[in-house]
């Protein structure tokens, strides 16, 4: 029997952990990251680098979890990573459906869960 | 409003290339991208190009992206980045949206090389985190070397899914197994041998049932299929993994064509809906060109032979016949169909052939 999972999950306290990390040793790539910068997820400030985008840097935080969908409250990640799929909206200092597999990572931008369509400012 | 001579739509492979050519000969052009840089999907792939006569065989991806872009450079043409074509008005015109700005591009010739977006298929907790398409997992790894998980089910063995499988294992990230519905492999030989080697399970005749997890994957539920590709009854079984990657194929991002009053047929050896179009690459509206997987799913060589069609044919088209311009088509014409006979490249050709004879 398969588990289905809850059509209203609570928030998890605790974001995801345990998938977060970048790459370090790689046989063909080396990564030429930008400046440190600091966000804010949520309110918590996290590490990122300039010339990634919001979407990379989450993940490489440990984050998955971007939003809730609008009617069944179902957990969304991205899925596309080019701006093509929407499944990756969250609110971007203040800005409700920003793209974040798209958008830059910026110094002190604030990125927020998205529920459902959002609020605009 | 500004007018130019050939708006080009994408700047992967066909569009780079179409641009590049056009300018070449003569003709003002505007590219217009939404990406902050050039090269398309080719700036996520790390594996070395073969095969094709196309000059760069044994050159990988992001190579290849480098060299197109330093061309395209080299001309007079206008690159537009950070740009996204947000829609087509009449006369002619499209209209561009960029971070706080809209405005409107009038042109003369129009070359659409928007390229296409990844599929999904349909299973129980489909939309969970950590579900990934194949494109967006090569990003997070290839360009910013970001993990996307430490344990993958890759679903789809064509070559997408084998070429992503090897590049996660070249990241230190396990692959659980390969998951294929069909009952052999779709991919090259080469690149599933490499993954046998490397001890990675192959599982043909095999689909995925369910993702598992609650505000995340934590295990997906995978079962055997039969010849109907129907779930076969007692056959599931749960597997460790906390990332799904869905390498199940592309559909063509023809929107733009279709506000443009295009032609559109269905064809699935395409990929989905395409443009109708003639070999030199334009559609059913005179002065549109379309080049690369927006023309029907293929390949990046058989994108870039179409995007130098495409920019010849435009560029003739507003400046009159041209040796130069004729001598591009012949060699590109036939190198496409030196492809095309090969066994991986049969699929893309009945469904050109099909879609040249909807349109008759």
């Amino acid at each position: 029997m398969l588990k289905r999972t809850s059509k209203r999950p609570r928030a998890s306290r605790h974001p995801l952990t345990a998938n977060s990390g970048r790459i370090t040793e790689h046989p063909i790539l080396s990564f030429e990251r930008g400046r440190e910068l600091t966000f804010y997820f949520e309110g918590r400030p996290l590490k990122g680098y300039e010339g990634e985008t919001i979407a990379a840097a989450l993940v490489a935080n440990g984050v998955r979890l971007f939003r809730y969908s609008e009617k069944l409250h179902r957990p969304r990640g991205f899925f596309c990573a080019v701006g093509k799929c929407s499944s990756c909206l969250m609110v971007v200092d203040g800005q409700p459906n920003t793209m974040v597999c798209m958008e830059p990572l910026r110094e002190g931008v604030r990125v927020e869960r998205q529920k459902g369509r959002g609020r605009l400012p | 409003m500004k007018t130019v001579d050939i708006a080009v739509v994408g700047g992967g492979p066909a569009g780079l290339s179409a641009a590049t050519t056009a300018a070449r000969l003569g003709a003002q052009v505007t590219l217009i991208d939404d990406n902050p840089r050039l090269g398309g999907q080719l700036i996520k792939q790390t594996h070395k190009f073969f095969g094709s006569k196309s000059h760069y065989c044994g050159t990988r991806g992001i190579d290849i992206a480098t060299i197109l872009e330093r061309e395209l450079r080299a001309t007079a043409a206008e690159v537009l980045l950070e740009t996204t074509v947000v829609g087509h008005y009449q006369p002619r015109t499209l209209g561009l949206a960029s971070r706080d700005r809209f405005s409107r591009l009038s042109y003369r010739c129009l070359i659409v090389a928007s390229g296409a977006a990844e599929n999904t298929i349909l299973f129980e907790n489909n939309d969970l985190p950590g579900v990934y398409g194949a494109g967006a997992v090569q990003t997070l790894m290839n360009v910013h070397g970001v993990r996307p998980g430490n344990r993958v089910l890759m679903v789809g063995s064509g070559n997408i899914g084998l070429i992503v499988s090897y590049q996660l294992i070249q990241a230190g990230i396990a692959v659980a197994a390969v998951v294929e519905a069909l009952p052999k492999i779709g991919g090259y030989h080469v690149h599933a041998a490499k993954l046998a080697r490397l001890g990675v399970p192959i599982l043909t005749s095999h689909t995925i049932r369910a993702a598992i997890g609650r505000d995340s994957v934590a295990g997906a539920i995978i079962c055997r299929v039969g010849r109907n590709l129907r779930p076969l009854p007692r056959t599931d079984r749960r597997l460790n993994c906390d990332t799904i990657c869905l390498a199940v194929g592309l559909t063509p991002l023809s929107e733009l064509l279709w506000q443009a009053g295009c032609r559109m047929f269905w064809v699935p050896e395409l990929g989905g809906h395409v443009a109708w179009h003639d070999e030199m690459m334009q559609t059913s509206i005179p002065g549109i060109y379309v080049a690369g997987d927006v023309s029907g799913i293929e390949e990046a060589s058989t994108a870039m032979l179409e995007g130098r069609i495409a920019g010849a044919a435009a560029a003739q088209a507003l400046l009159g016949p041209n040796p130069d311009a004729a001598g591009i088509i012949a060699e590109a014409k036939a190198e496409l169909a030196a492809i095309r006979q090969g066994p991986f490249g049969e699929k893309a050709a009945k469904g050109k052939k099909l879609l040249a004879q909807l349109g008759a």
